[in-house]
């Protein structure tokens, strides 16, 4: 039988451990903003060897499961010597994963507006850091913003991985939850409710923020 | 009367890889005169406008504005960006596809170069930019964005664009092409007005009434060349190049009906 009660006792460890999850992909997306434009700019620079750097960079961390890559990353530190918290492990590496497709979202919404849009600027004789910050980025922030928000829904599921490095977030809290409580079935459906309670919550916020730079 | 340019270009050529699209172009514009460019598509006619702003990089030859060299320092030797953005904050320009920033308003499209490239104060700008707009017709239309406009609108939000930034040569490419027949006439009325100011302007166009009309000389363009520079009449009405009668015949026969 189903037990009601299980199910919604569940609820108040797994929401204590939400935040690790929330703390997880909201970190990992800001780090993965900061490195993904970053990346972005150097794969759109003049210079041939920043262009091939930003395209391996991206190549590399498409292709590696981040379920690896954490594992990598996190064994790699104490062989060079670094004692690091298993937290900035996870929030490093999900951060660096999510660059490579954070860049590839801003290249495609650059690559979309009209070469017009920066010529018009150019023309009037705006200098190339006000071409970038005044109209092309406003215009591409905008653009991208459902693949941002798709992004970091795709970083909330993925942060379920980090319970390997042992972190406490909700999938690996609800393993023990099961565990101490023998019924696998109600804990785990109350986790795939707060995920599910999480996500949705993002998606509202991406149609408002979508509403409000629509023009 | 406003304080017009004057553009002198020698011997320019432009390549795109192998091919040629601008061969050996001489042509002279004289402070406060209009200079239609005509031809078939293809021909040249807006990357020679291009060449004017260095919007494109010819590779040989010269291009002047008020006899000083825009693009290169000497040959070979390319202009800081700061000196080009210098030369091109009185050189305005006009697109076919008008161009404007759809996340500002009007307003806000016309105020954005004063405030960024004359470092006016926001108010200034703002004064200004409702100025140029009440000139081309749009008192009215201030606070809309570029989507809730007619192409025409946006047009002569484009040109006013241009005109608040008080450049002394103008630069239209095609920019009644992508219009609804209806709404040509708003965008030609504002550019003959600015024509009788005196402004300097080079327009390339297939409105041949308006090069037959306001023009005080008319290019013909064909593969790269400038065929001939003449008087509007010479080169529409009485053409002697071959491939100018021939363009015309074919213009006139899809004007007709």
């Amino acid at each position: 039988m189903f037990s009601l009660a299980v199910f919604f006792h569940s609820f108040g460890p797994l929401l204590w451990a939400a935040r690790y999850t929330l703390l997880i992909s909201v970190l990992g997306i800001g780090l993965g903003l900061v490195i993904g434009t970053v990346i972005c700019a150097a794969r759109l620079s003049p210079y041939p060897l920043l262009r091939r750097f930003a395209a391996i960079w991206v190549s590399f961390l498409r292709g590696v499961p981040l379920l690896v890559q954490l594992l990598v990353f996190y064994y790699t530190l104490p062989v060079i010597g670094l004692d690091v918290p298993a937290m900035v492990a996870a929030v490093v590496t999900v951060g660096i994963c999510a660059s490579a497709y954070i860049s590839e979202i801003w290249r495609g919404a650059i690559a979309a507006l009209p070469t017009g849009q920066a010529e018009a600027a150019v023309a009037i004789g705006m200098r190339p850091v006000d071409v970038w910050t005044r109209v092309i980025l406003p215009q591409a922030v905008t653009l991208s913003l459902p693949a941002l928000i798709n992004e970091l829904i795709l970083l909330v599921k993925a942060s379920s991985l980090v319970s390997v490095v042992g972190i406490l977030e909700i999938t690996r809290a609800s393993q023990a939850q099961a565990a101490t409580t023998f019924r696998p079935l109600e804990v785990y459906i109350a986790a795939a409710c707060i995920y599910l309670l999480i996500n949705l919550c993002l998606a509202a916020l991406g149609r408002y923020l979508e509403h409000r730079t629509n023009v | 009367m406003v304080a017009a340019s004057s553009v002198e270009m020698r011997k320019v050529n432009k390549y795109y890889d192998k091919f040629q699209a601008l061969k050996d172009i001489d042509l002279s514009i004289l402070p406060g005169k209009v200079t239609c460019l005509i031809g078939p598509s293809g021909s040249g006619k807006s990357t020679l406008l291009r060449c004017i702003n260095f919007l494109e990089e010819y590779d040989s030859g010269e291009v002047r504005i008020d006899g000083q060299l825009i693009g290169y320092d000497a040959p070979n030797k390319k202009m800081s960006g700061r000196k080009l953005r210098e030369m091109r904050r009185s050189i305005g320009m006009v697109f076919q596809q008008f161009n404007l920033w759809p996340h500002m308003t009007a307003r806000e499209n016309v105020a954005e170069g004063l405030i960024r490239v004359r470092r006016m104060s926001k108010a200034e700008a703002q004064r200004r930019a409702a100025e140029a707009l009440v000139k081309v017709g749009l008192a009215d239309k201030m606070e809309n964005h570029p989507s809730r406009l007619s192409g025409g609108q946006q047009q002569r939000v484009a040109i006013a664009r241009a005109l608040a930034m008080e450049p002394k040569l103008m630069l239209f490419d095609e920019p009644t092409s992508a219009l609804d027949p209806e709404l040509v006439g708003e965008v030609l009325s504002v550019m003959r007005t600015l024509a009788s100011e005196g402004m300097t302007m080079v327009v390339v166009t297939h409105e041949m009434g308006f090069a037959a009309h306001v023009a005080d000389q008319v290019g013909f363009m064909e593969k790269g060349e400038l065929v001939g520079v003449d008087s509007p009449d010479r080169i529409l009405h009485r053409p002697e190049d071959a491939r100018i009668q021939s363009f015309l015949r074919t213009y006139h026969e899809r004007n007709s009906f």
